[in-house]
């Protein structure tokens, strides 16, 4: 932690600083959209695809490939300052003509915003999407839980492995449409599998807390560990 | 459930024709007198019904009563695995590790309709009762099951500790299953009986 450590003072960039009130009688549809839209809209042209407001809640959707530069701009630039990533998830529809989205929830504390942005992977693409992980450091999990769960590969994310699941996991992604509920393979045949997985496996140097605790590691371990096997696989 | 008197079952059952003695099922009285009051249970308690099993030790219902108020966190000074919740498969080799971690004499209790059954999470994730991993001696019914329910269900494995003979060699074996045994069941027959019971939703599962 060499950075120093700015505090961001929530709302500290509004004009007129008022408290923050609950709000009423929030129409279902329509409302007043995040000021952030029209600003993307001037910013990226042919980017941003439409944005619709739902419960006062602003959706905006967007391309897959200008997901870096939307995301770098929202987080950067002064007026916007987009500096925490609440949620980051993907849905599937039902219908198979739908496309795949992936979601990323965006809060401006300075500025206290919400924004919803959205880029659809369309049907019969290979599901890939650059990450957001150089961006926002939250990114990490969200993207190897999205990926665990639905299989869309964040390109550019530096360990994009399973998270939930184990590694060995071969019936595939959990949360896809086509997933049977109770799995793949039949309960022995997954309670077989589970079983066979060597539980001293899960450790990895990529893991901060063993890196740190490395000098009072079993002997055994160490040497896997110092051999650069990367276990798991 | 708990509620009222149970019979007591606290003699130790032997073979009137084997060559045991007086002394040797009195001795067997005296440990298993001494076991069945001091159970330490390893708590592995992975949902809801972990807090079931924390009211249970606390005050009001005092699981010091029966002598586990020693919580035992490392298996190796453990009785009995308490296992309070669902498991997931990930979760289910380090279940059988503490499992074989602990010391004999050792029993175990499935707290619950998920540990006991998988419950309603008949999913791709969760082990469809913890007896499919480690040997059960007590299961608990519930969702969760109350505090009375489960310190009934250790005041049932008291009783079947009370009623264990240490002439008994079997019961301290740890077996895998043969698939040479007239007993073994295959994992195909397994699921050909399983797949009537469970979830509402009426699904198949693709080959492969």
């Amino acid at each position: 932690m060499t950075e120093k450590f700015n505090t961001v003072q929530t709302g500290g960039a509004l004009k007129e600083v008022s408290a923050p009130a609950t709000p009423r009688s929030v129409a279902h549809r329509g409302g007043d959209a995040n000021p952030s839209v029209a600003a993307l809209e001037i910013q990226f042209p042919g980017s941003v695809l439409r944005s619709q407001v739902v419960w006062g809640e602003t959706t905006v959707y967007i391309t897959p490939s200008s997901v870096p530069d939307v995301m770098r701009w929202l987080h950067d630039d002064p007026d916007q300052r987009y500096d925490y990533l609440s949620d980051l998830t993907a849905v599937e529809y039902r219908d198979y003509e739908e496309p795949l989205e992936v979601v990323w929830h965006l809060r401006s504390l300075p500025f206290r915003r919400f924004l919803r942005v959205k880029a659809a992977i369309p049907r019969g693409a290979p599901l890939a999407i650059p990450s957001v992980w150089g961006i926002w450091k939250a990114a990490d999990w969200m993207e190897r839980e999205c990926y665990d769960m639905f299989g869309i590969v964040f390109e550019g994310h530096p360990d994009l492995r399973r998270i939930l699941m184990w590694e060995q996991y071969r019936e595939g992604f959990p949360l896809r449409k086509d997933f049977p509920l109770r799995g793949r393979f039949s309960r022995a045949e997954q309670l077989r599998q589970a079983l066979a997985q060597n539980i001293e496996s899960r450790y990895s140097m990529e893991e901060l807390t063993i890196a740190d605790a490395f000098e009072d590691l079993p002997p055994d371990m160490r040497k896997r560990l110092s051999t650069g096997e990367r276990t798991g696989e | 459930m708990g509620l009222t008197a149970r019979p007591e079952h606290r003699t130790v059952a032997y073979e009137p024709q084997s060559q045991e003695g007086w002394v040797t099922t009195r001795l067997d009285f005296l440990v298993n007198w001494g076991r069945a009051n001091s159970l330490w249970p390893m708590p592995f308690g992975t949902a809801c019904c972990a807090i079931e099993f924390m009211a249970t030790a606390a005050a009001r219902f005092d699981l010091a009563r029966f002598g586990m108020e020693r919580m035992s966190f490392s298996p190796r000074q453990a009785d009995v695995l308490i296992c309070a919740g669902r498991v997931p498969f990930k979760l289910a080799p380090v279940l059988r590790r503490i499992w074989q971690q602990m010391p004999q004499p050792k029993w175990c209790i499935s707290m619950g309709a998920c540990a006991s059954s998988g419950g309603m999470f008949d999913n791709y994730a969760v082990v469809q009762g913890i007896d499919t991993i480690i040997p059960v001696d007590v299961y608990v019914p519930g969702c969760p099951p109350r505090p009375e329910g489960l310190l009934y269900g250790i005041r049932m494995l008291q009783d079947k500790v009370m009623s264990e003979r240490s002439a008994d060699r079997k019961i301290r074996e740890e077996m895998n299953p043969d698939p040479k045994s007239q007993l073994y069941i295959p994992p195909s027959v397994i699921d050909e009986l399983g797949e009537p019971f469970g979830n509402s939703v009426n699904q198949t599962r693709s080959a492969q």
